[in-house]
């Protein structure tokens, strides 16, 4: 197969309907448990992805929208294409994710007043999250992820780092140290944003080191700063930050 | 086309590259007159203008560009003072190669019935006295006037609506064009074609896979032969002094999923050697027998002559997509010595005859298994190249692995035939290097480390220079040590191979970026 990587070409079908037989369904299950379990968990209930227990996806409306939510991801996302599929087995799969709308979703607990007054106050999460320049922006953050995966954020921030976030130290030759989120890089050069929001260029050439914090988050625990009604206050309110829809 | 009208007589004769040229092209290095500049598919220039002291001067001599998403891969050819290129959708144009200006532009209309695993790429036509042939997106061999692109006959390769489609640029040997073609992700039955020049007649066809009672048609089970893909979609090399057309050959389809195709699956994954006036099987060589990892080996085999024991021995030789080097001679076919060139995790190595000793639990499960190389491969179709200077092959090595998957497949004429795919092994950064290889043994001289992975071509010089890119960057090497000498960030990813030609007395450098063909020259 000639590179995956450009894209296959689009064969656009307006009506889609998926298999609603018992077989297409099991192997639908098989497919999704292989395949999205992953970030989305065993039985829809979320993780580094979504929940899909719910009647509605707001990235797929439709049916034809959701085949092409998983045949092509959702660009710019952790949401990748299932390239793996063939047609069918995409369609299966769309079959099965589906289904699992049918269960009653259970609501986040906790209070999301309370959460948001305690992301401005006790949490100092504002300070990093909407004022500074490394952390990422939660805005959505509850369509992205599940509960389970923001709660996880607080306690072990290290685990829960998106796709693409690096911290990165650079030494230059010409001395100053520069500590920061990895904008870009490439072989010959890389661009670093610190705290302040400046933008660093640097070609490697000129720097005498280059650290990388992999799985290194600059976001404090919160385990035992928050007690446990708090935390589940502040992924409340976390999960109600969606995407405008 | 209107342009030329206005040209004198002179200048409408201006491209004539007889046989004897492209056989000779050594004597006019100025000129890039196949695919890979001559037969040898070395990607190596005598020229020497541009060279290790001077080519942190190049500069940005034109440009031109394609109007459509898909990228331009298109290698191109350059003879007497014209350049020619492919670019998406399915068009054929000619340039003054000296300022870039067009001269005709050649555009086919593509069906709504166009499939094509991977968009609508292209990589460049063959040249033929004043006829210029392009395997068309669509599946079709067209034969193109040199001078003023009118069509000289159009002739049906094979069906686009069943996945058929022409990516490959054409090669010409004496009075024939021969053709690969591309379609391995829907179930095709690959074939390499021969056409006559002159009329567009089909002088004969290879199948990849052997039809029902020829010899290994037994390494196919049950009737799976018909849908067994082993397209050829990247060109072959040709070897005057033993006559031989060598062609690479792509997977086996389904890709992912062998329990339908028992059996080691020839000609798939291979290197086939033919008569070229008669498209007879010389020898094979089978890389990845039973492929279940997607691991083409079309990319261009390299003619290069080396010393094995105190003997000199002509060798055909590659980094192939499975994570091995081989040399093979390329006289007898036989294995002569081979090597990994990146990490790989599914054989234990090669046995004496060249054939890859596979571990167990390396075939993709449904749960996905862990090898190395990812199915991109340790290298893929773009080019190789081999400097006779410096008597090292280079390549474009990939060090990444990937989760294999295996699923379901149902044949259908016209739709993909895959059987599962891959999964990012998120537990690692994906990178590269350009790697100079000893020609014979593969052992590793040297490396430039890149920060991903590269998915373009590679060219060295005369100038002691190596050509590569890496994302959206073009860069120089030294070619004796690997220093980076010169950079340019062109904005846009390259997928293409580099090629150089020399007009008016001026060296230049061509790469296709994105969009964009760029041609560099020193100030
Ligand atoms: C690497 C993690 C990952 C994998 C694997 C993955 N997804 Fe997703 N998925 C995501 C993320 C993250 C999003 C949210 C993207 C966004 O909108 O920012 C998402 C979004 C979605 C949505 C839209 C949800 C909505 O409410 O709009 C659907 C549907 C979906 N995924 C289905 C699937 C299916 C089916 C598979 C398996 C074929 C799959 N995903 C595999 C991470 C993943
Ligand atoms: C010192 C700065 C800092 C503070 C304070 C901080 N964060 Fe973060 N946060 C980060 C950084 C940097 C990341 C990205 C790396 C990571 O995920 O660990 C992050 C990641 C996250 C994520 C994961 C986002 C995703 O898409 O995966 C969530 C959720 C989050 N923070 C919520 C909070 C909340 C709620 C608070 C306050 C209770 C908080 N953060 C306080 C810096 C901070």
């Amino acid at each position: 197969m000639k590179l995956a990587l450009f894209g296959a070409v689009v064969l656009a079908a307006e009506v889609v309907k998926l298999p609603t037989g018992r077989a297409d369904l099991a192997a639908g299950r098989k497919l999704y448990e292989n395949q999205c379990a992953l970030c989305h968990g065993q039985t829809g209930e979320g993780g580094r992805g979504p929940v899909l227990t719910k009647p509605r996806f707001a990235r797929a409306a439709d049916d034809a929208a959701l085949v092409r939510v998983i045949e092509h991801g959702i660009g710019g996302t952790e949401m990748l294409g299932a390239h793996s599929m063939s047609e069918r087995e995409i369609r299966q799969t769309a079959a099965y994710a589906r289904t699992l709308g049918r269960v009653a979703i259970k609501p986040v607990p906790g209070n999301a007043a309370r959460g948001a007054e305690l992301y401005r106050t006790k949490g100092g999460c504002a300070g990093c999250h909407d004022a500074g320049f490394t952390a990422p922006a939660l805005q959505g953050v509850g369509s992205r992820r599940s509960a389970v995966y923001l709660r996880e954020a607080l306690l072990t921030p290290e685990s829960a780092v998106p796709d693409g976030y690096l911290l990165v130290t650079a030494v230059p030759r010409s001395g100053g140290n520069v500590t920061g989120v990895r904008v870009n890089e490439d072989s010959f050069s890389i661009q670093v944003r610190d705290a302040s929001g400046k933008v660093h260029s640097y070609w490697k050439s000129e720097l005498a080191e280059l650290r990388k914090q992999r799985g290194v988050s600059p976001m404090p625990s919160y385990r035992g700063t928050f007690s446990e009604d708090e935390l589940t206050d502040v992924v409340a309110y976390l999960a109600s930050l969606k995407d405008s829809e | 086309m209107r342009l030329l009208l206005f040209l004198t007589p002179v200048l409408l004769a201006q491209v004539n590259v007889p046989y004897e040229r492209i056989l000779n092209a050594d004597a006019e290095p100025g000129s890039w007159l196949t695919y890979s500049r001559n037969y040898s598919g070395q990607r190596y220039s005598p020229l020497d203008q541009i060279h290790t002291g001077n080519v942190s001067k190049l500069r940005v001599a034109w440009m031109n560009q394609a109007n459509e998403t898909e990228t331009v891969q298109a290698s191109p050819i350059v003879a007497d003072g014209v350049m020619f290129i492919t670019k998406p959708p399915n068009i054929v144009e000619a340039l003054d190669a000296k300022t870039g200006r067009v001269l005709w532009t050649y555009r086919r209309e593509i069906g709504n019935d166009f499939r094509g695993c991977c968009g609508r790429v292209n990589r460049g036509v063959a040249i033929l006295g004043d006829t210029v042939y392009y395997g068309s997106i669509d599946a079709h061999l067209v034969a193109l006037n040199a001078n003023t692109g009118a069509v000289r006959w159009d002739v049906v390769m094979a069906d686009p609506k069943v996945g058929f489609s022409g990516t490959g640029a054409p090669l010409v040997v004496k009075d024939k064009v021969i053709a690969g073609i591309a379609g391995g992700e829907f179930g095709v039955r690959g074939f390499i074609d021969a056409y006559d020049a002159k009329t567009g007649k089909r002088a004969w066809r290879f199948y990849t896979i052997p039809d029902k009672g020829e010899p290994g048609a037994e390494t196919w089970a049950g009737e799976s032969y018909k849908t067994g893909a082993a397209t050829t979609w990247v060109t072959g090399v040709y070897d005057p002094e033993t006559d031989t057309l060598l062609w690479g050959t792509g997977n086996p389809g389904p890709d992912w999923n062998g329990d339908g195709r028992k059996g080691d699956n020839l000609y798939s994954s291979s290197l086939v050697a033919l008569d070229p006036s008669t498209g007879k099987l010389k020898w094979h060589f089978q890389y990845t027998p039973h492929d279940v990892n997607d691991w083409d080996s079309t990319q261009t085999p390299i003619l290069a002559d080396g010393v094995v024991g105190g003997q000199k021995r002509k060798l055909v030789v590659l980094a192939n997509r499975n994570g091995f080097y081989y040399s093979i001679d390329r006289v007898s076919g036989k294995f002569v010595a081979g090597r990994p060139f990146v990490k790989q995790t599914w054989a234990s190595g090669l046995d004496e005859s060249g054939r890859p000793m596979r571990l167990p639990n390396t075939t993709p499960t449904e749960a996905g298994v862990l090898l190395y190389p990812s199915l991109g491969g340790g290298s893929n179709w773009y080019a190789s190249t081999f400097s006779p200077q410096t008597g090292l092959y280079y390549v474009n090595a990939k060090e990444e692995g990937a989760y294999y998957i295996k699923g379901a497949a149902e044949f259908k004429a016209g739709s993909f035939f895959n059987g599962g795919g891959q999964r990012p092994n998120k537990a690692e950064q994906p990178w590269g290097a350009v790697r100079a290889l000893d020609v014979v043994t593969g052992e590793m001289k040297w490396e430039y480390r890149l920060h991903v992975p590269s998915h373009a071509g590679l060219m060295t010089t005369a100038g002691g220079l190596v050509f590569g890119s890496n994302g959206t960057s073009f860069f120089a090497l030294d070619a004796s040590k690997g220093d980076l000498l010169w950079r340019f960030e062109a904005g846009g990813g390259i997928v293409a191979n580099p090629i150089t030609y020399k007009v008016d007395g001026k060296q230049y450098v061509a790469i296709s970026a994105r969009h964009v063909l760029l041609v560099f020259g020193v100030e």
